[in-house]
């Protein structure tokens, strides 16, 4: 896997590969950051620049600032993202544990059930959420947004198979010990398995700081918008779209997950490693 | 503590298949036999990790079988040491006491800076953890993690755990089977001494005869879910009950022939009319065997091969030799009957005893085991207590 037995060539070429994905990845973020310095008629221009020849940075980070509160929308989706990630894990955690580590009649089944559940996508239940949200009146609120999402069976199923290796000999020690079952879940799973959760919280906070879909059907009122929404608010406006502020809007949703996985980069890749092999 | 017919099923398969056995207070036991016997099953019964399909466990007269594991005032010392790994060594010698003193409210978080009472009771923990760590002699190993111990620290640090609530019984599987040779037997010597220190009951779970014959009281052999002897260690060796026992414990394995009962007392072994009253109908078939220590070889030579010795003594040739420094073991394949025999001699004769040497292999009754085919121990009839303990105390 280290490629220490390639030659010079097919390690050159390795390199060269690998930079022409990363650049792939990487361009259509690159030009929403550029674009998001341009002003309007340079982004409309036929010919194709990569620096801005005249600076609009402030015009249009300015624009996003002062013709929404996007500052409430950061704490909305901050609030949400937060939320969803602390229920999860509440759940997740003894859910995985139950399905990893105890015996018990129709554990098979539920498993199965578990991964069928992997198989339903949010589009599937939205509309039978949207009329129980409905009736329950809670349409419209925070919890609107975070109760859907409370329950990952994909949470579930990562956490399992990282339970799965770890030893029975140290929840039976903590049995002796005096931890209860519970107890177990949090004082000896929780901390062995933080890769794996940080891992996963990644994968809930972006996923759901980034999720379009569902806000836009839950939520009526601009002060409970999340980021995405209020993105695009700058779409398709009165006067057409304006690009800039856009790419602006945009760029100041994502700059949180950025730095969010730059802080926690050596954790995330850990914890996908770690899954990915010994599931 | 008591055991009485236990019996564990795992889907169709049997493991425990009716144990009993009676534990005085202060001994320590072993269980010892091959992987597969159901000993660890028996240990975690007796941990309450495992809930028995029949049977009971008592400790100190009182039925434990419908306590929870710490309930049962039993410690527990595994095999791959189960120690926390995102606790420090301190905090893994004290968690049976937090777990055990302190209430649950006081075991949250942060709750320790603000209780009064939760830091007295902190204060008792953190001196009587310092007290173990003393006797196992890891004090300055309390700030660290597991992961920058070594086996033989781990393994300490297991037991610490294990002896930090003073528990009634100490339940060890296979403790030292990760650690290495050297250390394993530097561990024996520890743990031995442990036990006379602390008193308390100790069963100990392993595969490896020297670490039963060494350290224990009495040995437990295990076989097929059953124990098939309960001795102390001299007894299992010398007098073993189940020709299984003898042919798990003692290193090389000891010697078997097969043999018929004649009548008038003697057992007819590849020719030979071997005076041993068994008391078996003639005709029985037997298993006669006899430790390599004590079958004693002697050179064919001209004078040696006279009629009167004959009669009494196995004609054989040497087919493989080991010399152990020690030990020579020599491998010799008996002449008329399909067996291989094992002789301990002194590594001085190595040069008297080549591979291929024709020899002869004496019989001492007063050595001979005889099993019954079943592999019950069958005793000669007249010289029952002359041949029963030899190294027994």
């Amino acid at each position: 896997m280290t490629g220490r037995g390639l030659g010079p060539t097919a390690g050159a070429l390795r390199h060269v590969v690998l930079m022409a994905g990363a650049v792939i990845m990487l361009s259509p973020f690159v030009w929403m950051v550029l674009s998001s310095f341009k002003p309007q008629s340079e982004i409309l221009t036929a010919e194709l620049t990569f620096l801005p020849q005249r600076w609009a940075a402030i015009e249009n980070y300015a624009t996003v600032w002062t013709r929404v509160p996007m500052g409430r929308f950061l704490l909305n989706g901050a609030i949400v993202t937060a939320s969803i990630f602390a229920l999860q894990v509440l759940v997740n955690l003894p859910c995985a544990y139950a399905l990893a580590k105890l015996r018990f009649r129709g554990r098979r089944a539920l498993f199965a059930v578990v991964l069928l559940g992997l198989l339903i996508p949010i589009h599937a239940t939205a509309i039978p959420i949207y009329i129980l949200f409905h009736h329950a009146g809670i349409l419209n609120t925070y919890a609107a947004l975070i109760l859907p999402f409370a329950i990952s069976v994909f949470g579930i199923f990562m956490l399992r198979q990282f339970f799965m290796t770890v030893p029975d000999d140290l929840i039976d020690a903590a049995r002796i010990d005096g931890v209860s079952e519970i107890g177990i879940v949090w004082r000896v799973m929780l901390p062995t398995a933080m890769p794996a959760v940080t891992a996963f919280g990644i994968f809930s906070v972006v996923a759901h700081w980034n999720d379009y879909f569902w806000p836009l059907i839950a939520i009526g009122t601009r002060e409970l918008y999340t980021p995405p929404l209020g993105v695009a608010f700058f779409r398709l406006n009165d006067g057409g779209t304006e690009y800039g502020v856009l790419m602006a809007a945009a760029t100041i949703v994502i700059m949180p997950l950025v730095a969010a996985f730059l802080l926690a980069q050596r954790r995330f890749i850990e914890g996908v490693t770690f899954t990915g092999l010994k599931g | 503590m008591v055991i009485r017919g236990l019996v564990k099923n795992f889907g169709d398969t049997r493991v425990l298949n009716g144990v009993d056995l009676d534990i005085g207070a202060g001994e320590f036991i072993t269980v010892l036999g091959p992987s597969g016997c159901g000993k660890t099953t028996l240990m975690r019964i007796i941990a309450g990790l495992e809930r028995q399909d029949a049977g009971s466990v008592e400790i100190d007269g009182r039925p434990v079988d419908a306590l929870r594991p710490n309930e049962r005032d039993i410690a527990m010392v595994f095999q791959s040491y189960a120690l926390y790994p995102h606790l420090t060594v301190f905090d893994n010698i004290a968690l049976p006491l937090r777990m055990r003193r302190l209430s649950w409210r006081q075991r949250l978080p942060g709750m320790r800076r603000i209780d009064r009472s939760a830091q007295a009771i902190e204060r008792g923990i953190a001196a009587k953890v310092r007290e173990v760590a003393g006797l196992l002699q890891i004090e300055p190993l309390l700030a660290r993690k597991p992961a920058q111990l070594s086996g033989g620290q781990k393994q300490r640090v297991a037991v610490g755990r294990a002896m930090v609530r003073e528990p009634r019984v100490f339940l060890m599987d296979e403790p030292l089977s990760n650690l290495d040779a050297e250390l394993r037997v530097h561990m024996r010597a520890e743990i031995a001494q442990l036990h006379r220190r602390i008193g308390v009951t100790f069963i100990y779970v392993t595969h490896d005869q020297a670490e039963a014959m060494t350290m224990s009281d009495r040995v437990v052999v295990m076989m097929g879910g059953r124990p098939l002897q309960f001795a102390p260690p001299g007894d299992v060796y010398a007098d073993p009950e189940d020709l299984q026992v003898a042919r798990f414990v003692g290193s090389p394995r000891i010697n078997t022939l097969p043999g018929t009962v004649h009548a008038g007392g003697s057992i007819e072994v590849g020719g030979l009319a071997v005076p041993f009253d068994t008391g078996l109908a003639p005709g029985a078939q037997v298993t006669v065997s006899l430790r390599p220590a004590d079958t004693k070889i002697a050179l064919q030579t001209p004078d040696t091969a006279g009629a009167d010795r004959a009669g009494r003594e196995l004609a054989a040739t040497i087919v493989h030799r080991e010399n152990l420094g020690s030990d020579l073991f020599l491998h010799c394949r008996v002449e008329g009957i399909d067996a291989t025999l094992v002789a301990r001699e002194d590594p001085g004769k190595v040069g008297l005893l080549p591979v291929g040497a024709e020899i002869r292999i004496g019989l001492p009754v007063e050595h001979l085991l005889a099993f019954d085919a079943s592999g019950r121990r069958v005793r000669p009839g007249g010289r029952m207590t002359s041949l029963a303990q030899p190294a027994a105390a």
